[in-house]
């Protein structure tokens, strides 16, 4: 067993935290209050290559793996960005892993470099709004009609649709009532979304406000049949075989977000001075914050070591969702604690621990709840019946 | 024109430093190292001149231990050709590595050789005007701008109170200042391309040079913590505060 880190990784994190440094805390509580796309930020990054850190190096990316990438959005989110700078950049590092996987020659010469260099923007349509986790039951579907696909459906939940190029996009090529299985009949589209048939509509939430998250109708939307991904009826599975890696990578922004908080809690705990001394010298605010360390520090082992087996080819669908649950809470618990140590001052916006504690939030719903990570773990891993 | 660009090891800047116990120095465990500021700014100078097409190749040197590896890679992302360690587990000194420097330009001979000003641990200032004094080269330090111009490097001096440009001949030895440059982060395509680039390790003994320091450090002490201030109620109280208390008047 080795627990050396790798230089090319602390090359990583440091290059990373250099391009971050230029964008403080004040640049993305603007943005996150003007709803505004980071696009400078965005820019800053794509530049400097980290846009296809994942795509294969024959498509203009560097081709490297999920524990590289997921050092990348670690960072991003740990420099105080959070969710607001890692959701921006993390459906272009990781979401084209379908096209990577099971697109066509063509297709990929298409998209990959434009993905790659920062210039497409590709959402992700699959949930619906009466068909969350439960993702078999959608019913978006696409009829052939000669060499086009025609959509019809409405997605909930498409992130960045306001400003994507393109959208992957599951739907029902068969219905599920006439499919052998209920995971077959769906097909993935690369499809175009800035159209007159499309209709996106973003919706309010609680936080991570410069990317809108949106409600798409899709008003018999034409797609190309040469921008289908892959085999028709076999898009759930070209899904399923992503979830590990974006499961990794979701636990990474979380712990990113946990150690900004904890950075500024453990600042302030240091500063802020009552009764005649820091409030940090009182073990009631000071152990939640070592504990808080220790927290992140194990679910960091874990995305570690769930990235290492994805890599490696190995199994890692229990490590991978172990880290999520682990870091998803980790983070959530701190940028808590990281409020309660800030007292009133923690719910002002001007300290930033209640953007991250928005933000946190969200791990523990997104994209998967920590509830149905627990169904993974009793039913996959300690084999007891399932529940739904 | 080959550049080369000697790099030290530091503590990264961002790293709040603490004396260890026994006064014997600065406490290094596990504390983030990184490329010297200055340093970064004469690598970033180096790559210009390269892209401009002045220089042919730039190639980064440390002395130090294995662990200047990492530092040497991180010149290496950020554009210099090729890297060279001379290792050593000696607490080096600015004459030490002086030394060890001029020993590796008799086999390079480098048209020009870029310092930083100084390292942000030591702040001694020294390393690059000993250097040029052991192999004859001409000198122009502190720099906030440089242009070659044929046989001849135009160096723009940051000095008290002004700026000095000097013309000076190549070969010759230019150490940085602040305001030289703003140097680039690191880009993951170069970061890649890094891995493959050749990174040397001599020893001293191979150089024929001898590292032993020359100064013993007695003790090392952090900065005397600041008193609150006090309110004089007068200017007489206040002149008699500066004469007979700071002594900062006569």
């Amino acid at each position: 067993m080795d627990f050396q880190i790798e230089d090319e990784h602390e090359l990583i994190r440091d290059a990373v935290r250099k391009v971050c440094a230029d964008f403080p805390d004040e640049y993305w509580a603007d943005k996150d209050k003007r709803h505004e796309f980071p696009w400078e930020f965005y820019d800053a990054m794509a530049a400097g290559g980290w846009i296809g850190i994942a795509i294969p190096e024959a498509y203009g990316g560097s081709g490297r793996g999920i524990t590289e990438a997921s050092i990348v959005l670690e960072e991003v989110a740990a420099s105080g960005a959070a969710m607001n700078g890692a959701t921006a950049l993390h459906l272009s590092i990781f979401g084209m892993h379908p096209v990577v996987k099971y697109g066509t020659d063509a297709m990929k010469q298409a998209y990959l470099p434009r993905v790659a260099s920062g210039d497409l923007h590709v959402a992700f349509g699959v949930t619906e709004p009466d068909a969350g986790t439960d993702t078999t039951s959608i019913t978006t579907s696409a009829r052939l009609e000669g060499d086009q696909y025609i959509v019809r459906g409405r997605k909930v939940w498409t992130t960045k649709a306001l400003i994507a190029e393109r959208v992957l996009l599951l739907v029902r090529t068969t219905p599920k009532e006439k499919s052998e299985r209920r995971t077959d009949g769906m097909t993935l589209l690369l499809a175009e979304l800035q159209r007159p048939e499309v209709d996106i509509s973003p919706i309010d939430k609680v936080g991570r406000n410069a990317v809108a998250t949106c409600e798409v109708v899709y008003d018999d939307l034409p797609v190309a049949v040469a921008d289908r991904v892959g085999e028709e009826g076999k898009g759930f599975r070209y899904l399923l075989d992503g979830l590990n890696a974006e499961r990794i990578l979701i636990a990474a922004e979380a712990l990113g977000i946990g150690r900004a908080a904890l950075r500024r809690a453990v600042a302030y705990a240091q500063d802020r001075v009552v009764f005649g001394r820091p409030i940090g010298q009182n073990q009631g605010v000071a152990f939640p914050l070592g504990e808080a360390k220790m927290r992140l520090d194990a679910a960091e082992l874990m995305i570690r070591k769930a990235a290492w087996l994805l890599d490696q080819g190995q199994p890692c669908g229990a490590e991978a969702n172990m880290a999520k649950w682990l870091a998803a809470d980790a983070s959530f618990q701190t940028a808590d604690q990281a409020m309660q140590t800030h007292g009133g001052f923690g719910y002002a916006s001007e300290y930033h621990v209640e953007r991250y504690w928005r933000e946190a939030r969200l791990m523990r719903i997104a994209p998967i709840s920590q509830e149905m990570i627990l169904n993974y773990v009793t039913e996959h891993v300690l084999e007891l019946p399932k529940s739904y | 024109m080959k550049v080369l660009v000697p790099v030290k090891r530091v503590v990264d800047a961002n790293v709040k430093v603490r004396v260890k116990p026994d006064n014997s120095g600065i406490d290094l465990s596990n504390v983030k190292m990184a490329v010297n500021p200055f340093c970064e700014i004469a690598i970033e100078e180096a790559v210009r001149l390269k892209e401009a097409g002045t220089a042919t190749e730039v190639v980064a040197i440390s002395v130090g231990a294995s662990a200047c590896q990492e530092q040497l890679r991180t010149c290496l992302a950020l554009g210099a050709d090729r890297a060279i360690l001379v290792e050593t587990d000696v607490d080096v000194q600015p004459l030490g590595i002086a030394k060890a420097l001029a020993a590796l330009q008799a086999k390079e001979e480098a048209e020009l050789v870029i310092f930083g000003k100084q390292s942000i641990d030591g702040d001694n200032s020294q390393t690059g005007q000993m250097f040029a004094q052991l192999t004859g080269m001409s000198q122009g330090t502190f720099a906030s701008e440089v242009a070659i111009d044929g046989g001849k490097v135009q160096v723009t001096r940051e000095i008290d109170g002004g700026l000095q440009t000097i013309k000076i001949s190549l070969p010759a030895v230019v150490t940085t200042d602040l305001r030289l440059n703003e140097p680039r982060y690191a880009s993951l395509p170069n970061i890649m391309k890094a891995k493959k680039k050749s990174l040397d390790t001599v020893t001293a003994d191979e150089l024929g040079v001898d590292l032993t320091p020359s100064v013993e450090v007695v003790a090392v002490n952090p900065p005397a913590e600041r008193a609150a201030g006090i309110t004089v109620d007068s200017v007489e109280a206040l002149v008699d505060k500066l004469k007979n208390e700071a002594k900062v008047i006569s």
